[in-house]
């Protein structure tokens, strides 16, 4: 047993001992459990911390069924690393701004909560496929529970939306998952892998494309990529605070995740055909979305909105299949997940106070509120792409990636940049700037211990990110440059084949 | 030959020891019924319980081998489906004591007709001979019209037995023709002879056959509640008594299916070309049907019963496969959908309360807040509907696509797939409002579920849970069994 099945297990052991003990104590256990998890993850630093290897750490390999062969195989690499650390940071977070909000039913709540982690910190580690369908699903069911439950006026609507969109999408992936093993006899990514990479395993190109699609489809829901994205501000409008903290921060990532680790690596060919397309679809997303934010009356769809759009720039870079393309993608999926994650927190403490989402209800709240109004503008800036700030990094990396690449895709996204700004600091105007109406000074007080305890590590990791980012890109660096070798090395090979050689080499393996 | 040659040995008794020892218990039971005096209790479910529970390792146990001159064979899926429908019975009576006390109905004859009815499937799951499965067709059947009016001045109940006596007679006499044509195409009935005679040089005639097949087939796509042939369905699970209505959407199901996959992937597999892709299209057929119709909804035993039609159409998937990884598929998930649905029907069983006055999808509302334990276990039944992962319905939909896949049904496949995303809408409606709303008043007046209720629904729970999460358990039984 390695510290990674610790780190997977102990919210698993902390979930059913949240359903035993009485329900007064749930609060301070999922608390304490999962700060205990937090900290036991900062253990996987380790191996991370003065160098940067490229394989697998922490990896345990044992059967889990026998027939068909599905083990139980985790492991950790550079990719899976910071995932695996924003999910178990994030986690006490979402309990700590919960303190207050939840009243009722409180000890499902932090269950679900833990549940969730379980979920999600095992999609992110495993590595044997079928393995990471299971995670897959049942990282869905906590969350279905706390839109479901927690949520507002048209949470029901939001929540079985969110639970179709998802099932539609990843049901077509099974299929896919089973398609490769019939072909391969193993669940195994890494041996897959190690077929294609050797040629022992060819798909003929409409094979490929149907499998590459198969997979795309669950992974682009989830991410999400225009046009699939309408499930997205629903459910984070509906979401409790924590709700939408874990949703964005977290569970959007399983789907970039995705599409990275397993889309581009089992099927380089088609991933490449596709790449215009995708990345097309990318950039209006990206536009798109910040668009939308632009005109929105309620905050927290504004916030929504804009993740599509920072999400378009992740797709995009992957999909330029550039070593800076990709280190900014899996960057970005960090820098989103910390400083949308601070303003969909923000905008909590903002509702909490004055029960109402929508921009006109506020206005000069920087007058009562003085510290929140800076951390919020320190969020904006971050989020908006001030350099020394996270985003900063990651957007000019997928930037710069893709002029490399294509210059005139990097010409559109672009813009995306300069519309973030447009949406976010309009946002920050029309809230906090102004003359604050008597009720709302009455019922705005300043940050309590308890929120800023929540909100300043993401602050600090806001800055530490943006001006250190040594600390960080070295060890993603290393698994981008093993991925972007994964599907270059192919595409040289194929395409000196001609299409139908290709095909009868495929029929002949069969 | 000698006269001794047809007497049986003591070596066919043991093999037959589970049919007898459940014989023999319902048969006391009818005596402990009539002898009783007025007005008292006589623990026919006890006698019932330990029968079914001596029955289990006699099952379990029974050595391999064919029985009574080949009438039955007990093979490894002969022993599996024994089981089966042993453990079936087993729930079944834990979920029904307390309802048919609620009722008003505690008489030992509903507990002696369940065992005649399990008598009837381990005989047909295990006859290797036409003539046979008739007969433990019949003895199913015949008790299962009985209990499903078992409420004799429920008019529902009586709509339900009507109903399922009037089609289910029809269907039987599908049966009857295609097994005598069956008999006059091959000149035998024997399961073994059959296939015999198919692959030797002089193969009877292929209209005789197909004649035959697509008989017998009628009458086994009936039982299973296959599309076109499942409008009783729906009626009946809605009418019936809700813990007779769980027996039957699995036990003679289950016994049906067993049969059909004896008769089709093993007798008649040399002539699989032309009765797949009937199979294939009636697969296809049941899911859309139990499926769409499933979405519309709100009395949620019908609910249950449009998706206890859809769930057959998976099944009828594997079979389609027509290979062993395919009845290995149907097996599993027949087991596991067995342990769920007779949990679901447990919880609904509980809830209703008497004369089944809530059973509409929006008297659950709130259930979660007033009986925490029974919501969640109802939540799990309906995951394992869904095919969510680590219960045992998602490793039985795996397993199905699986072997679909291998025999290169991709497009029954994908819409396979895609319908059990549709199926997921039906399902969270229920757990919408167990979960979202608040309390009505049907919630509030719940009284504690008994004891033996709870048995049913817990241990129901463990065993989709384990399913879910251990499948090798069953599942490597299953492989071994398979047929071919």
């Amino acid at each position: 047993m390695t510290l990674l099945d610790v780190v997977l297990f102990l919210p698993l052991v902390g979930f059913l001992l949240l359903l035993i003990l009485p329900k007064e104590s749930s609060r301070m256990a999922a608390m304490v459990i999962s700060s205990a998890v937090f900290i036991v993850s900062l253990g996987l630093l380790i191996p991370y911390w003065f160098q940067y290897p490229s394989g697998h750490t922490f990896s345990t390999d044992i059967q889990w069924i026998s027939y068909p062969p599905i083990r139980y195989h985790v492991a950790l690499d550079g990719l899976s690393l910071w995932l695996v650390l924003l999910s178990t940071l994030l986690t006490p977070i979402a309990a700590l701004v919960s303190w207050n909000y939840i009243d009722k039913r409180v000890k499902e709540y932090y269950a679900f909560l833990l549940l969730l982690e379980f979920g999600v910190i095992g999609v992110f580690v495993s590595m044997d496929l079928f393995l990471f369908y299971v995670f897959w699903e049942v990282s869905l069911v906590p969350m279905y529970f706390l839109i479901g439950i927690w949520g507002h006026e048209r949470r029901i609507y939001a929540a079985v939306k969110f639970f179709l969109f998802t099932m539609a999408g990843s049901v077509l992936m099974l299929g896919a998952i089973i398609f490769l093993y019939n072909r391969t006899g193993t669940f195994d990514y890494g041996q897959i892998q190690g077929m294609i990479q050797t040629g022992s395993l060819v798909f003929d190109p409409r094979t490929e494309l149907i499998l590459f699609l198969a997979f795309f489809l669950a992974f682009a829901i989830k991410v999400p990529i225009f046009p699939l994205h309408t499930w997205l501000p629903d459910a984070h409008v509906e979401a409790p605070t924590a709700g939408s903290l874990m949703l964005a921060s977290v569970m959007l990532k399983m789907g970039t995740y995705g599409l990275l680790r397993f889309c581009v690596t089992l099927f380089p060919d088609a991933a490449h055909r596709c790449a215009p397309w995708i990345a097309g679809l990318a950039i209006i997303g990206i536009i798109y979305g910040a668009l939308v934010a632009l005109v929105q009356p309620n905050m927290k769809k504004l916030v929504a909105y804009s993740s599509v759009s920072h999400l378009g720039f992740v797709v995009l870079g992957i999909f330029t299949f550039t070593q800076q393309g990709l280190d900014g993608a899996v960057y970005q999926m960090l820098n989103h997940g910390i400083s949308t994650g601070a303003l969909f927190i923000l905008v909590g403490y903002l509702y909490e106070r004055r029960h109402s989402l929508e921009i006109s209800a506020y206005g000069g709240v920087a007058t009562p509120a003085p510290n929140l109004s800076i951390i919020f503008l320190i969020t904006t800036l971050a989020s908006v792409g001030l350099p020394t700030l996270n985003n900063f990094v990651g957007e000019y990396l997928v930037l710069q990636g893709t002029a490399s690449a294509n210059f005139g895709w990097a010409v559109f996204a672009a813009l995306g940049v300069i519309l973030s700004a447009c949406y976010m600091l309009w946002l920050y105007q029309r809230t906090f700037f102004g003359k604050a109406s008597e009720s709302l000074s009455h019922h705005m007080p300043d940050l309590s211990t308890r929120e800023w305890a929540a909100i300043l590590p993401l602050v600090i990791l806001m800055v530490w990110m943006g001006s250190f980012a040594q600390s960080f890109l070295p060890s993603i660096s290393v698994q981008n440059t093993a991925i972007l070798e994964q599907t270059k090395k192919l595409r040289v090979e194929r395409v000196a084949i001609p299409d139908r050689q290709t095909a009868e080499v495929s029929r002949a393996n069969r | 030959m000698p006269i001794a040659n047809f007497l049986p040995t003591n070596a066919d008794y043991a093999r037959f020891l589970p049919e007898l020892i459940l014989t023999l218990a319902g048969v006391l039971i009818m005596f402990m019924e009539a002898l009783r005096p007025e007005g008292k209790r006589t623990g026919a479910g006890l006698v019932a319980i330990l029968a079914l529970v001596i029955a289990l390792p006699a099952a379990m146990m029974a050595s391999p081998g064919p029985a009574f001159q080949g009438m039955l064979v007990i093979d490894g899926m002969g022993t599996f489906f024994r089981t089966l429908v042993v453990v079936v019975g087993l729930l079944v009576v834990f979920s029904s004591t307390d309802y048919l006390r609620r009722e008003n109905h505690d008489s030992g004859e509903y507990y002696a007709l369940v065992l005649f009815s399990i008598v009837g499937q381990c005989v047909m799951v295990t006859a290797n001979e036409l003539v046979m499965i008739f007969i433990g067709l019949e003895i199913s059947s015949i008790a299962s019209y009985i209990l499903a009016g078992y409420l004799r001045d429920d008019a529902r109940n009586n709509e339900a037995a009507l109903k399922y006596f009037l089609l289910g007679s029809f269907a039987t006499a599908f049966l009857l023709y295609g097994v005598a044509w069956m008999y006059g195409a091959t000149g035998s009935t024997n399961l073994t002879q059959i296939r015999a005679s198919l692959i030797s040089g002089t193969p009877p005639p292929e209209v005789l056959i197909g004649v035959a097949a697509a008989l017998i087939f009628v009458g086994l796509a009936f039982k299973i509640s296959a599309a076109p042939f499942q409008s009783w369905a729906p009626d009946v699970y809605q009418g019936a008594p809700a813990p007779v209505s769980a027996f039957l959407t699995v036990g003679p199901k289950a016994a049906a299916f067993a049969v059909l996959i004896r008769i089709f992937l093993g007798s008649l597999e040399p002539i699989a070309s032309s009765w797949a892709p009937a199979i294939w299209v009636c697969a296809l057929a049941t899911m859309l049907v139990g499926n769409f119709a499933a979405i519309m909804q709100s009395n949620i035993k019908r609910l249950l019963a449009y998706s206890s039609i859809a769930h057959a159409g998976y099944v009828l998937v594997a079979v389609a496969a027509n290979s062993g990884t395919g009845s290995a598929a149907a097996m599993f998930y027949l087991a596991a959908y067995a342990f769920t649905n007779i949990g679901a029907f447990a919880v609904v069983t509980y809830f209703s309360r008497k004369g089944e006055r809530y059973v509409s999808i929006d008297d659950f509302a709130g259930l979660a807040q007033r009986q925490p334990g029974m919501a969640a276990m109802l939540t799990i039944f309906l995951l394992s509907l869904i095919g969510v992962p680590l219960t045992g319905g998602f490793f039985g939909k795996f397993y199905i696509f699986k072997a679909a896949l291998d025999a290169k049904l991709i497009w029954l496949t994908v819409i396979g797939l895609l319908n059990s995303a549709v199926a997921a809408y039906y399902y969270l409606r229920i757990l919408v409002v167990m979960y979202f709303r608040e309390p009505g008043e049907s919630v509030e007046t719940l009284p504690p579920a008994g004891a033996l209720l709870q048995i049913a629904v817990y241990g129901s729970a463990a065993g989709t849970l384990l399913l879910g999460i251990f499948p090798s358990l069953v599942l490597d039984f299953a492989n071994r069994a398979a047929i071919r």
